[in-house]
């Protein structure tokens, strides 16, 4: 069960999200801090630790649009974010899963700042409306990546020879 | 069943008869193109061979490319630093299909790896930037991913569990009316079908529009595919393509042309017919904002700029040369044209395209990305307006949140520079 945070609509590009000027900063210990760099009152919020880790993004359509950059997904996962998204682009989903980002995609999505949202396995249930919405499973390729704790931990078995899970 | 062209290439990637949409399977990558971010790129690759006792040892290094472009000349010493450590992993990897800041061979990733005879037809190709779709253009399967996926690949080889993508044909017929192109054309399509119209997607592309259009008109087609979030996007390989990997990229060896089957399954069918197609603007702040130039005719703009990856070709620049000789950009607003890469900075000089342009009162800059990404040059001020013929027009996109970006074609940019507002490159500057 955590609150949401942070409410924004369909086509959020990696622009919005971590934009292109901070892309020399590459170490995930360092991208956090420009997260939504450019909203600077949640991105004060994030920078001042008054955004509890857990904590939810909800999105609109197409969320993570635009450039394959990586800060994108490491600047929300240093924060411990959670997405709840109607759906996602591509190379952002596929970043999520290879970093460990936690991203659920809920093409029905509907809350309120301050809402508060359980992520069962199936549904996402929103505590404070009482409504409901079916989540979409991630395809089968993916989940294995999630299953090894992230794509560094994948490839490194499947260097080693192990056979992946 | 028959195969699309991609599932064909996917199908000979990972040994097997046959493939289709949905399947997951581990392709062989071909080329494993990076730029500037190749320095994450390492530090995930080293990360993945920590307390491994291995040797970190990248699976291919020819078939590695690493061209710097984001960035060119470095704008801080940070990135310096990130340009350097890179330099230092190739120089130890012995990468060697490796573009440094130069003259003569630099220039942007999507115009480097073409030009170069770096991609093939029927290849797999992956990028650690989306407008990887680009190379589509010479009938590769040509997609982005992330860092991390990168240094997998560098690792493995192949990609991990790669899913094969649905196809959507797109059948393009009829002759472009003057002043109006592939850019044009790419934009209708990502206006008609949405930024996310081809999400996890291939758009084939097909019709005798397709067949007479020139590589670098296919590059353009390609290289916005994404923004209609497609996976990548495809021309079969024919005749141009044979004739511009021979004389422009100097491929002497056997070219393979892989085609889609007759019987392949499609997804969705789209027909275009581009007869009486308009000029085409996305307007701030999505790329399927599209609307016919009329719609925002006279929209003032104080910064035009003419290059990146989709359009910073020859024709491009020739195309702005031809509509601004022997005038002056209008008062108040400022005209950066970058070409794509060091050989057409030197063949547009030949031709006397820059002088045109830089007489008339355009800034010439360096070929690298430029303006496009709002890194490094080209900033907008608050609340400025830029008519640009780059690829992404987001919020913040050219550097400046508060900005608006419009794209266009090479045409529209270089008559509305001359005018100082959005103008229709068919009335005359
Ligand atoms: S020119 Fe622009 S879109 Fe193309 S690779 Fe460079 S930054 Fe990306």
């Amino acid at each position: 069960m955590a609150h949401v945070v942070y409410l924004v609509g369909d086509d959020i590009s990696t622009d919005v999200i971590y934009p292109g000027r901070y892309m020399a900063t590459v170490l995930p210990t360092e991208t956090p801090q420009f997260a939504f760099v450019d909203d600077a009152a949640f991105n004060g919020k994030l920078k001042n630790k008054q955004v509890p880790p857990g904590s939810i993004i909800v999105a609109g359509q197409n969320f993570g649009c635009g450039s394959s950059r990586e800060q994108a997904v490491s600047t929300l996962k240093g924060h411990e974010l959670v997405i709840i998204a109607r759906s996602v682009a591509r190379i952002f989903m596929q970043n999520a899963v290879n970093l460990g980002l936690r991203l659920v995609v809920a093409p029905g999505i509907t809350a309120a700042v301050g809402d508060e949202l359980t992520i069962e396995d199936d549904r996402v249930v929103n505590t404070t409306s009482g409504a409901v919405f079916p989540i979409e499973r991630l395809p089968r390729a993916r989940q294995a990546i999630v299953d090894a704790g992230g794509l560094i931990a994948y490839t490194r078995k499947r260097l080693m020879g192990t056979p992946a899970a | 069943m028959g195969m699309t062209i991609v599932e064909k290439i996917l199908a000979r990637a990972s040994g097997q008869a046959a493939v289709k949409a949905g399947d997951v399977l581990e392709p062989k990558v071909d080329l494993a193109m990076s730029h500037e971010n190749a320095a994450l790129v390492v530090n995930q690759f080293l990360e993945i061979y920590k307390d491994t006792g291995r040797e970190p040892r990248v699976w291919d290094p020819s078939r590695v490319a690493i061209i710097f472009d984001h960035r060119v000349p470095a704008e801080s010493p940070k990135t310096a630093t990130n340009q350097k450590k890179v330099r230092e992993f190739v120089a130890r990897h012995m990468i060697s299909k490796f573009h440094d800041i130069r003259g003569d061979l630099g220039g942007i990733c999507h115009q480097i790896l073409p030009e170069s005879g770096y991609v093939r037809p029927g290849a797999v190709v992956v990028g650690t930037d989306s407008h990887t779709t680009s190379h589509g253009a010479l009938g590769a399967f040509a997609f982005g991913i992330g860092a991390t996926e990168m240094a997998s690949v560098w690792t493995l080889g192949f990609a991990v569990n790669i899913e094969v993508p649905a196809t959507i044909k797109v059948v393009v017929s009829g002759t472009f009316p003057a002043m109006v192109g592939p850019k044009d054309l790419i934009l209708h399509i990502i206006g008609k079908i949405s930024s996310q119209g081809a999400n996890y997607r291939v758009i084939e592309f097909h019709g005798d529009t397709i067949k007479r259009m020139s590589t670098s008109g296919r590059l353009v087609i390609c290289n916005m595919s994404v923004e209609a979030g497609a996976t990548s996007g495809i021309v079969p390989a024919d005749e141009e393509t044979v004739t511009y990997l021979r004389e422009e990229a100097g491929v002497k060896d056997a070219l393979d042309l892989v085609q889609p089957d007759g019987d392949a399954v499609y997804q969705q069918v789209i027909a275009i017919d581009v007869s009486a197609l308009e000029p085409q603007i996305a307007c701030p702040h999505t790329v399927d904002n599209v609307k016919p130039l009329a719609a925002v005719a006279g929209t003032r703009v104080n910064q035009v700029v003419i290059g990146s990856c989709t359009n910073g070709r020859l024709d491009d620049i020739a195309m702005a040369a031809s509509l601004v000789r022997g005038k002056k950009v209008a008062q108040n607003t400022r005209m950066l044209v970058f070409p794509a890469s060091g050989r057409i900075y030197q063949r547009a000089l030949d031709a006397g395209y820059i002088g045109d342009l830089m007489r008339a009162g355009a800034v010439v800059m360096n070929p690298g990305c430029g303006p496009c990404l709002g890194v490094h040059e080209g900033a907008l001020g608050d609340g400025e307006v830029a008519l640009s013929t780059t690829n992404r027009n987001f919020k913040g996109r050219m550097g400046n949140p508060t900005g608006e970006v419009y794209l266009c074609s090479p045409a529209v940019a270089a008559a509305s520079a001359v005018t100082g507002v959005i103008t229709d490159p068919r009335r005359g500057a």
